[in-house]
């Protein structure tokens, strides 16, 4: 029994610590939401290897595991940065499983390429049917509808919205359905029929997001199996619950932080059982976040068939306990706490927007129930 | 990330299994509600046969009867246990926590008359801490112990809570002997044996209807000279040793509880309409969301404790996660199954009844918090108005603040 990082893993960890904290990510992520354009990171994601994190050694990646994602994520979550890997991570897994591709995977792997993930939400067990994003509203909109030429190449009809790192992307992986069954279609810069809109009045500016049509587009079919589109999903799940991790861990940091200074009454706001048992919660909350994110990394390598519920109640904590510490880091700051010249203001705008993309976090915990229940039954 | 055995863990399970095949048939059924001395002695002769197959202490000493093995093969005995669907041994609490404080700090005597009979279950143990006045601020304990011209004591006060007291032989009892010292300074430690004169034991019952504790009363009850564990006025110490040891005890058993979702997705899903229901599965999965984080918890705190490391206060947040899942669980279940449910027949009528008062157990959920948020978040302490004076005045000054 070890259930708990290696060092190679708490190296993987400091080093994108140390990386992310050469750039003023938080500063750039409130003169973002003016209009000031955000620090480009990709090319800190490629000198860290990050963008082949996903990507078998022989295709030139780095071939690690899901919970090293995760920890990148973490950190780039704790300081708000806008690495595109949401996006980018999921696709080359399904790039890499396909792994037909050795040029472009190396591309992919080095970042000369970036990938975006298109995703689509696997049926469950109270309807089958895959699905995608719709622009508004409850009503999933089913996902695009794939026909397979003499050619071999796949034609693609529908649209996905609210697509993280889509805009610019060079190359995207569209999950779609052909006739009843899902399928990856990779798509190349410039895939004629393939248009990507800019999402704007986005309430996270460091979360470029994008609409995506697919218009009788013509690309790649992945060699990659149900399963593997299955896990690209969950894996996403657990790459934004990451994100909020380290954004909470942040939060509490800020938050005990002023509970020591502030005096009211005589005595530290800490002191108080209020302010304390809020704070306490918080980090309850951060904890069970970690200890499901590393069962989902477990999962993930060591027990697939767990993977979807872990993955699950991972998003369903991470979502749940930043909302809860973004709220609290206002809270406890008083008035200044909701201020636009304030930080806290910055991940409550994190904690709303990544609870409701790629199905949202109540879409999340019925997952999980519905995983439970279903083998329990 | 590793959830699987090292070859020697994996070594010690195969024989423990082995072990339990083998001898499963002898071990009594679950905790009988009926014929309690029959269930008594028979969950007595279990652990006795458990002791003999040497899996009984396995983190005791060796010259105690113990094993000398670490906490996580204690972990690989319980996990087995559990498999194997076969009880625990009936002194938990005596193996886990008060013979490692005997251990500890008792005396050569006292190791030598009491160790071996604990481990064997010819003599059962009960805690005797928490009183009426007394619980989660522990050391504002009264009973008070006198000591005589002769080297005995007498002992006069009432503790609560206790279980196990009314077939015990004999309990771990804090008392206060100096009460004009500060409130943890004038604390000692005894060993009372249960059937001494002057002890009275009445049954606790708890909304169940099930006497699941007692309350034990003593009326200057003698105790021989030398039956306190470790140093006189030293009771505090003393105390802290088990309530480490009950930390470590708990956090081997983390990953179970019996409050794991599996169990209770199987009642949900027994009825397919409320599988399908918006509500139920939303309730559920928030529910089982918190209650897969305390099973993979348990596991974070499992990898410490097998490095050597004691669990620190941020275990008691687990209880929290725990106590809070299984009521949301429990509050579910009865709005699935309706009225049914608290039928007193059923299992979940018994774990409806018997959370609000685990509430409490073990600290309330309040000071747990308290004592998270000083000592891991470093947050400062709330104005104490009992530090700095002898137990007396301060007491004097509680009563007086009441009739004010």
């Amino acid at each position: 029994m070890n259930f708990d990082l290696s060092d190679e893993q708490v190296l993987l960890r400091e080093a994108a610590r140390d990386a992310f904290s050469r750039v003023r990510t938080v500063e750039a992520a409130r003169d973002a939401l003016e209009g000031g354009e955000l620090p480009d990171l990709w090319p800190t994601a490629q000198t860290a290897g990050w963008t082949g994190l996903l990507i078998d050694d022989a295709h030139g990646g780095a071939g690690l595991g899901a919970i090293d994602a995760m920890l990148v994520l973490a950190e780039a979550g704790r300081v708000l940065a806008s690495v595109p890997l949401l996006g980018h991570l999921p696709a080359t897994a399904l790039l890499n499983a396909d792994g037909s591709d050795s040029e472009l995977l190396g591309k992919i792997a080095s970042g000369e390429l970036r990938a975006a993930y298109v995703a689509a939400r696997p049926g469950d067990d109270v309807d089958p049917a895959w699905t995608v994003e719709p622009r508004t509203g409850k009503r999933r909109e089913p996902a695009p509808a794939v026909t397979r030429g003499e050619d071999g190449l796949a034609t693609v009809n529908g649209t996905v919205a609210w697509v993280p790192d889509a805009v610019g992307a060079d190359v995207l992986v569209v999950v779609g359905v052909e006739a009843g069954r899902p399928v990856a279609v990779a798509f190349g810069p410039g895939a004629d029929g393939v248009s990507v809109e800019a999402a704007t009045g986005v309430y996270d500016a460091t979360r470029p997001l994008g609409h995506v049509t697919l218009d009788g587009a013509c690309g790649r079919p992945l060699d990659a199996s149900e399963e593997d589109l299955r896990r690209a999903w969950f894996l996403a799940h657990t790459l934004i619950a990451a994100e909020s991790l380290g954004a909470v861990e942040e939060c509490l940091v800020r938050s005990v932080a002023y509970a020591k200074e502030r005096y009211t009454f005589g005595r530290a706001i800490g002191s108080y059982q209020a302010v304390k048992h809020a704070l306490t919660e918080v980090l309850r909350r951060q904890e069970n976040t970690r200890s499901l994110l590393y069962y989902a990394g477990w999962a993930y390598a060591d027990k697939p068939d767990e993977f979807a519920a872990a993955a699950s109640a991972a998003r369903s904590a991470g979502g749940a306990a930043l909302d809860f510490a973004a709220r609290e880091v206002i809270s406890v700051h008083g008035g200044i706490g909701a201020t636009w010249e304030h930080d806290a203001p910055l991940f409550f705008r994190r904690a709303q927007l990544s609870r409701r993309l790629l199905g949202g976090t109540g879409d999340a915990v019925d997952r999980l129930a519905g995983e439970l229940l279903a083998s329990a039954a | 990330m590793d959830l699987n055995d090292s070859p020697e863990q994996a070594a010690y399970r195969t024989e423990v299994r082995a072990w339990l095949e083998q001898n499963a048939s002898q071990a009594p059924s679950t905790r009988g509600r009926g014929d309690e001395e029959g269930a008594v002695a028979a969950h007595r002769a279990w652990q006795r046969k458990l002791a003999e197959g040497g899996y009984v202490g396995v983190t005791w000493p060796a010259e105690h009867g113990g094993q000398g093995k670490g906490p996580l093969h204690q972990v690989v005995i319980n996990q087995e246990i559990a498999r194997a669907g076969v009880p625990g041994i009936l002194d938990a609490i005596g193996v886990g926590m008060l013979g490692p404080t005997i251990i500890a700090h008792g005396s050569d005597e006292q190791k030598q008359r009491y160790l071996a009979p604990m481990l064997h279950g010819d003599e059962i143990w009960c805690q005797l801490f928490s009183e009426p006045a007394a619980g989660s601020d522990l050391a504002g304990i009264q009973s008070r112990a006198k000591k005589q011209d002769d080297g005995s004591w007498r002992l006069s006060g009432q503790k609560v809570w206790t279980t196990n007291a009314h077939f015990a032989s004999y309990g771990l009892l804090l008392a206060r002997t100096d009460p004009d010292a500060h409130k943890h300074k004038g604390l000692t430690m005894f060993i009372v044996p249960m059937d001494a004169e002057g002890v009275t034991i009445r049954p606790l019952r708890q909304i169940s209807g099930e006497p699941e504790f007692n309350e034990v009363f003593f009326d200057d009850v003698r105790l021989d000279p030398g039956s306190e564990v470790g140093a006189v006025n030293g009771g505090w110490g003393t105390a802290l040793t088990t309530l480490m040891f009950e930390r470590l005890t708990i956090g081997a058993g983390s990953e179970g509880m019996g409050y794991r979702a599996d169990r209770f997705a199987k009642a949900i899903a027994s009825d397919p309409t409320a599988a399908k229901d918006p509500e139920v599965r939303a309730r559920f999965g928030e529910l089982a969301t918190e209650l897969l984080a305390l099973r993979f918890t348990g596991y974070r705190l499992l990898t410490a404790i097998s490095r050597g490391q004691i669990p620190g206060p941020e275990a008691g947040m687990g209880k929290i996660t725990a106590v809070n899942g299984a009521i949301a669980a429990g509050d579910l279940i009865a709005d699935v199954l309706g009225p049914e449910a608290l039928d007193p027949a059923s299992e979940w009528s018994y774990l409806i009844s018997f959370l609000p008062g685990l509430k409490s157990a073990g600290g309330t959920e309040e000071i747990l918090r308290n004592t998270v948020g000083e000592r891991v978040l470093g947050l400062p302490p709330e104005p104490r108005l009992d530090k700095g004076i002898p137990f007396s005045e301060l007491r004097a000054k509680e009563r007086q603040e009441v009739s004010a």
